[in-house]
Parts: C-alpha cells; sequence; structure tokens
C-alpha cells in the first residue's frame, strides 16, 4: 500500500515541480511582499511589515481610477457579450444557406492579433489634424458633431474600450454557443412542436435551459478575462494610462513594477492582491447563482 | 378515430443532387380502423418512420391525404391534429421534472383551450396514473430506468387526450425482459384509453404479438396490410414471407413441372393450378414433419434440442440460404449420426412464389381456408 502511494507520487513530481515552481512560489512571493514596506529589490531590504502597501495603494487616485475603470469595463461588456453572443448564434443556426461562411466571417477576429484590432479602432476613432476618423464623418453626416474617441471626454473613451472588448471576445463565445445550439438534440424541438410550443416558449423553457451551462461558463470566464483586461486599453490608448485616465487593474500592477514611475513591487503585489480577492469573490457568487439557475 | 391515408407520397431531395429524389413513403393507401392498435413494420429505411411523421405533422407530405375521421388534417399543424407521439428517445425535457414535462403541452394550450392550473394539474395526475408513474411527479428524467422515462413519455403524449397515438420504435431502448413488460403495458393503456394507435417497429416479434393490425413496409411501398396471423400465414411475396417469421422461413430455388413442385429434383407436394415454371419455394420451419418415407431430403449437419421442441439444422442443395432449419416436437428423436433425414411437408405452411421480379405468392395451399 504504502509502495503504491509513493508510486503515484513519484507520477505527479514532474507536475509538481513546475507549478510548484511558477505557481505556488510566486504566489507566496506576492503575498510576501505586499506586506513588506519600502522594499527594495536592488538591496533587497525592507523597513517593516505591515499593511501600509495596501493602505497607499487604497488610497492612491490612479489606483482608484483604475478600479472603477476595470468595473465598468467588466459590467458593461460581460452581459452584452454574452447577449450579443447568444443572438448571432442563434441567427447562425437558424440560417441554412452560407452558414459556413457568416460563421467563419465571425470568427475571423479571434484569429487577429488585439493589436491589429485596435490599430484599425484608432483609424475608424481617432480625430487628428488631416481627419476626424471614419466613424466622426458617420456622424456628422447623421447631423451629429464630432467627438474625439481617442483623448477625448472620459465617456467617449470609456465606450470606444468597450467597444473594442466586446468586439475581441464575441467569436469565441459565438464559437462556444453555435456549438452548444448545435448539440442540444433537435428530437427537443419536435416534441416541442407537436404540442404547437410558440417559439418564444420554446427559446425560454427549451433552448435556454439547456445552453445554461456554456452561458454561465461564458459569464464566468468572461468575467475573469475583463477582470485582467490590459493589452486592450494599450492597444487603444498607447502606454501611458494614467495620463489617459483609462488605466486597469492590471495596468496598474504593471505600472508599479515597470511603468515610468515604477519600481515598487510591493505596491504592485498589494493591489495584484486585491484583483485577486475581487475576482475571487466575483467567481465565487457566479457559482452560487449558477447552482441554483443551472440545470443538471 | 378512424385514420385514412390516400395516396401519401412523401419524396426527399437527394443529397448529392444527383440521382433525383428518395421517395421515402410511395403512394400509401390505408384505413386504420377506429380504436385498434396498428404495428407498422419493416427493416431500417423503409419509410416507416417518416409515415409516422406524417401522421403526426412533423413532415408535409409531397402528395396524398391524410384523414381522422372525416377532417382532412393533410395542411393542419401538429397541434391541430389531435395527435400525440412519443419519440424513439422519449424526448423527455431533462431539466423538468416528470410532472412538468406532462404538464408542458398543456401549458401550450391557447384561446378557449386554455385549462386553469388545478385543471391542467388534475389532467396530469390522471395522465401519469394511467401509465402507473404518479409516485414519480418530482424527480428529473435522468433519475428514471429506461420504462418509466418511456413511461413518461407515453403521459406526456396522452396528457391531451389525442384522437390518435403514435409511437416511434417505443421498445427499442429497452432490454428484452422490460420490452415484454411495456409491451403488454403499451396494449393494456391502448385498451384502457380507446385511443387509436400506432407504432413503428422493425421487430416483427412486437409487431405481432400486440398489433391489432399489421402493415409492412419495404422501400416506401405497402406490401401487405392485415391481421398478424392472416399476413403470417398468407404472405403476398417473398419479402413478407421471410421478414415475418422466427427462425426464419427457409426458402428454396425449385420449380413446377405437371403441378407438381420440385424442390431440387425432388417432387415434394402437388400444386394444382399453377402453370409450369421456375419458381421460389418458401418453407415454414415448423412446416417439417419427420417422416422415413417423405419426399425431401436433405443432409444432417446437427440436431440442436431446445426442450419444448428440437431444431434440426441440415443442407439442402437447392436452399438458398447456408442452412435449413426445421422444428420438430421434442417426442420425434432425430438419429444424430445419420447422414440424411427425410421430412414430408404441411401443405399449409409451404408457399410458393414467382422466381422473378416481385416474387408474389402464386399458391397457397387450400386445407388452411
Amino acid at each position: 500500500m504504502k509502495k503504491k502511494s509513493m508510486k503515484g507520487w513519484l507520477y505527479l513530481l514532474p507536475a509538481m515541480l513546475f507549478l510548484g515552481a511558477f505557481m505556488v512560489y510566486p504566489l507566496i512571493d506576492v503575498l510576501v511582499y505586499s506586506f513588506e514596506e519600502g522594499y527594495n529589490s536592488a538591496s533587497q531590504t525592507y523597513f517593516g511589515v505591515g499593511l501600509y502597501n495596501y493602505s497607499y495603494v487604497l488610497r492612491d487616485p490612479y489606483f482608484l481610477q483604475a478600479v472603477k475603470n476595470t468595473f465598468l469595463l467588466v459590467i458593461i461588456t460581460v452581459p452584452l457579450s454574452t447577449l450579443i453572443a447568444l443572438l448571432i448564434s442563434l441567427g447562425l443556426t437558424a440560417i441554412k444557406p452560407l452558414r459556413n461562411l457568416y460563421q467563419t466571417v465571425y470568427f475571423l477576429p479571434y484569429v487577429t492579433n488585439t493589436l491589429a484590432v485596435g490599430l484599425v479602432f484608432m483609424i475608424l476613432f481617432k480625430k487628428t489634424a488631416y481627419t476626424d476618423g471614419l466613424i466622426n464623418l458617420m456622424l456628422q453626416w447623421f447631423g451629429g458633431s464630432s467627438i474625439d474617441f481617442i483623448d477625448g471626454p472620459y465617456w467617449a473613451k470609456m465606450f470606444v474600450l468597450c467597444f473594442y472588448t466586446i468586439w475581441v471576445v464575441m467569436p469565441f463565445k459565438i464559437l462556444i454557443l453555435t456549438s452548444a445550439l448545435a448539440s442540444v438534440n433537435p428530437e427537443y424541438y419536435s416534441a416541442a412542436k407537436m404540442d404547437g410550443t410558440r417559439s418564444f416558449r420554446v427559446f425560454y423553457k427549451i433552448t435556454l435551459p439547456m445552453i445554461s451551462p456554456m452561458i454561465f461558463y461564458l459569464v464566468i470566464t468572461g468575467f475573469i478575462g475583463a477582470f485582467k483586461a490590459y493589452s486592450d486599453a494599450i492597444a487603444l490608448f498607447g502606454t501611458d494610462l494614467n495620463a489617459a485616465g483609462m488605466n486597469t487593474i492590471v495596468g496598474y500592477v504593471y505600472d508599479m513594477l515597470y511603468g515610468n514611475s515604477g519600481g515598487y513591487p510591493s505596491f504592485a503585489s498589494a493591489a495584484a492582491l486585491i484583483l485577486f480577492a475581487i475576482v475571487l469573490t466575483i467567481t465565487c457568487i457566479n457559482l452560487m447563482i449558477s447552482k441554483k439557475n443551472v440545470h443538471y | 378515430m378512424k385514420v385514412v391515408l390516400q395516396n401519401l407520397t412523401k419524396r426527399f431531395p437527394d443529397r448529392n443532387k444527383k440521382g433525383g429524389d428518395v421517395i421515402a413513403v410511395n403512394d400509401f393507401n390505408f384505413e386504420i380502423p377506429d380504436g385498434k392498435l396498428i404495428g407498422l413494420l419493416g427493416p431500417s429505411g423503409c419509410g416507416k418512420s417518416t409515415t409516422l411523421n406524417l401522421i403526426s405533422g412533423l413532415e408535409a407530405p409531397t402528395s396524398g391525404k391524410i384523414l381522422f375521421g372525416e377532417d382532412d388534417v393533410t395542411r393542419l399543424p401538429p397541434e391541430n391534429r389531435g395527435v400525440g407521439l412519443v419519440f424513439q428517445n422519449y424526448a423527455l425535457y431533462p431539466h423538468l421534472t416528470v410532472l412538468e414535462n406532462i404538464l408542458f403541452p398543456l401549458q401550450n394550450l391557447k384561446g378557449a383551450d386554455k385549462l386553469t392550473k388545478p385543471q391542467m394539474l388534475e389532467k396530469a395526475k390522471a395522465a401519469a396514473k394511467l401509465v402507473q408513474i404518479d409516485g414519480l411527479l418530482d424527480r428529473k428524467p435522468s433519475e428514471m430506468s429506461g420504462g418509466q422515462q418511456q413511461r413518461v413519455a407515453i403521459a406526456r403524449a396522452l396528457v391531451k387526450m389525442p384522437r390518435v397515438l403514435l409511437l416511434d420504435e417505443p421498445l427499442s431502448n429497452l432490454d428484452a425482459r422490460l420490452r415484454l413488460q411495456t409491451r403488454e403495458e403499451i396494449r393494456r393503456i391502448q385498451q384502457e384509453t380507446g385511443i387509436t394507435t400506432i407504432f413503428v417497429t422493425h421487430d416483427q416479434d412486437e409487431a405481432m404479438s400486440i398489433s391489432d393490425m399489421i402493415v409492412v413496409m419495404k422501400a416506401g411501398v405497402v406490401q401487405q396490410i392485415g391481421a398478424p396471423q392472416d399476413v403470417y400465414d398468407k404472405p403476398v411475396n417473398l419479402f413478407v414471407a421471410t421478414f415475418l417469421g422466427t427462425p426464419p422461413i427457409n426458402v428454396f430455388d425449385g420449380q413446377v413441372k405437371n403441378e407438381k413442385l420440385f424442390v431440387g429434383n425432388q417432387a415434394v407436394l402437388p400444386v394444382p393450378g399453377v402453370k409450369d415454371q421456375q419458381v421460389v419455394v418458401g418453407i415454414r420451419p415448423e412446416g417439417f414433419i419427420l417422416d422415413e418415407q417423405g419426399p425431401l431430403e436433405v443432409s444432417l449437419r446437427r440436431v440442436e434440442v431446445m426442450g419444448r421442441d428440437t431444431s434440426v439444422v441440415s443442407t439442402h442443395p437447392a436452399s438458398r440460404n447456408a442452412q435449413v432449419r426445421s422444428i420438430i416436437p421434442a417426442r420425434n428423436r432425430v438419429d444424430r449420426n445419420a447422414p440424411t433425414v427425410r421430412f414430408s411437408l404441411m401443405p399449409d405452411k409451404v408457399h410458393v412464389f414467382e422466381a422473378e421480379g416481385e416474387n408474389k405468392a402464386l399458391w397457397a395451399s387450400p386445407l388452411d381456408q
């Protein structure tokens, strides 16, 4: 018996070594850094141990701005992108001709580099000395006045960031939802047809419960992904996100480590742990809700 | 409710777009009497499920008419026809409980048919009671056995008290013992409710054992319609003869000369009134009589004892099958070491078919009239 369990541990050893070196150790290290006050990475010294790093980060206006941005991004993009992806998937499942073509088209953004997409968005939205950008031109056609989406008011910048994020995360969600819809046994629809079930009721009573596990999977991973957003903001607003007022929590962590005003691993660690706590809480809430509402 | 099918035809466009359409159901004419249990029987792909879907309204016929009593329902959507359909895999909604599944059809009723909640509950409970699952109403389908799921599916199909109940391969997902039990159950439910019931099966045992009438189909065309015993005793062609009966009928090449039937070169029976020609002879396994003076001689291979009766496995040069199987009463002992065995034949168990074309029946013994 003893020998057997030894063998088991031996098989697990390679994975444990890797996970230990690259996951568990850094996690503990971050935790330790976040409590070491005035840690200097060059001299490897610190003044004391305490909660100062947390209180600094929580009072830093840049961090508060980043938290606000991140939360707005999450609350707007996760439900909206899931809903739009569901509508598009339903449409894709309903059509017969050219379905494969449409599926490919909708999946294209997924294989496109996010920075390239960001560049295209810049061209569409940015206002320069030479042109107002395509979106502003269109606004003007409809009698609106042009807005600087990249360097202008906060809501305009937030709009572009959300638009961009939804655009980038959509293909994956459409992929998952179309395959979920395709996996619903057509006999259920035949059975519903036998009873003359109206199409909204079919959707609400049959389709939605049947794909609910996939929807919750998308919501949970969507929340986590949006909380970790960073590259999207960089692609649109450049590397100095604090100046643009469009920083995210992960962006703040990066700036604290390597940014122009960086070199504070302790502050970065504290911010990272706060993010971790937020994501953990939200995910737990999500799981609790899903246990109540997701069937089988 | 009487169900009448007139010239019912269903074509599906060919997938390869080369060979034209596939005709799943070809010119189906049939009148199903009120309150009977009908078995639609045929090999896979013969169009029996399509026929069921046409009656249910899930598919629209290419041409032809469907009448329930005097009402033409051909163009009506399923919910206005008054049909209940039990799917092969039951199609119970997995996220709903048994009660919710049975309630589902009632909740769809609109307009004047709309029911109040207590009325719905009463009807659902009555349907559950009919199929004896009234103790399991709070379960999810995944928490039930195949037989119980089947009952729920029947209850869901019956809850609106349809004029016609349709069952698609109702027993195919059950194990052998449950199958016997469930087919009795279907018979009981049908007789209690008096609803005209049509069920599809590829298993001839199933169809013959509980049906008032069977319809044998092949490649979209109805071969024969009749009471199970009549179809078994008087198959109209070779296909029906080989499809019905376990073990299957033995098929031989033969010929008719001077009103005598020859199997190989052995004259076995007089067949008055049949012209001289090449024929196909079918002999039911139970049609052999052990007889030392018998006209049919076969080479003995082995003897299988089943207790109730004995199965003699042999070969014959004119046989179309690798083996000839004959079943004889257990009291007739066969010498296992004998090289050959001789049989005489029961005339009513011998069927003579055309050697060409549709293998139509040429002769049936007048004795069984």
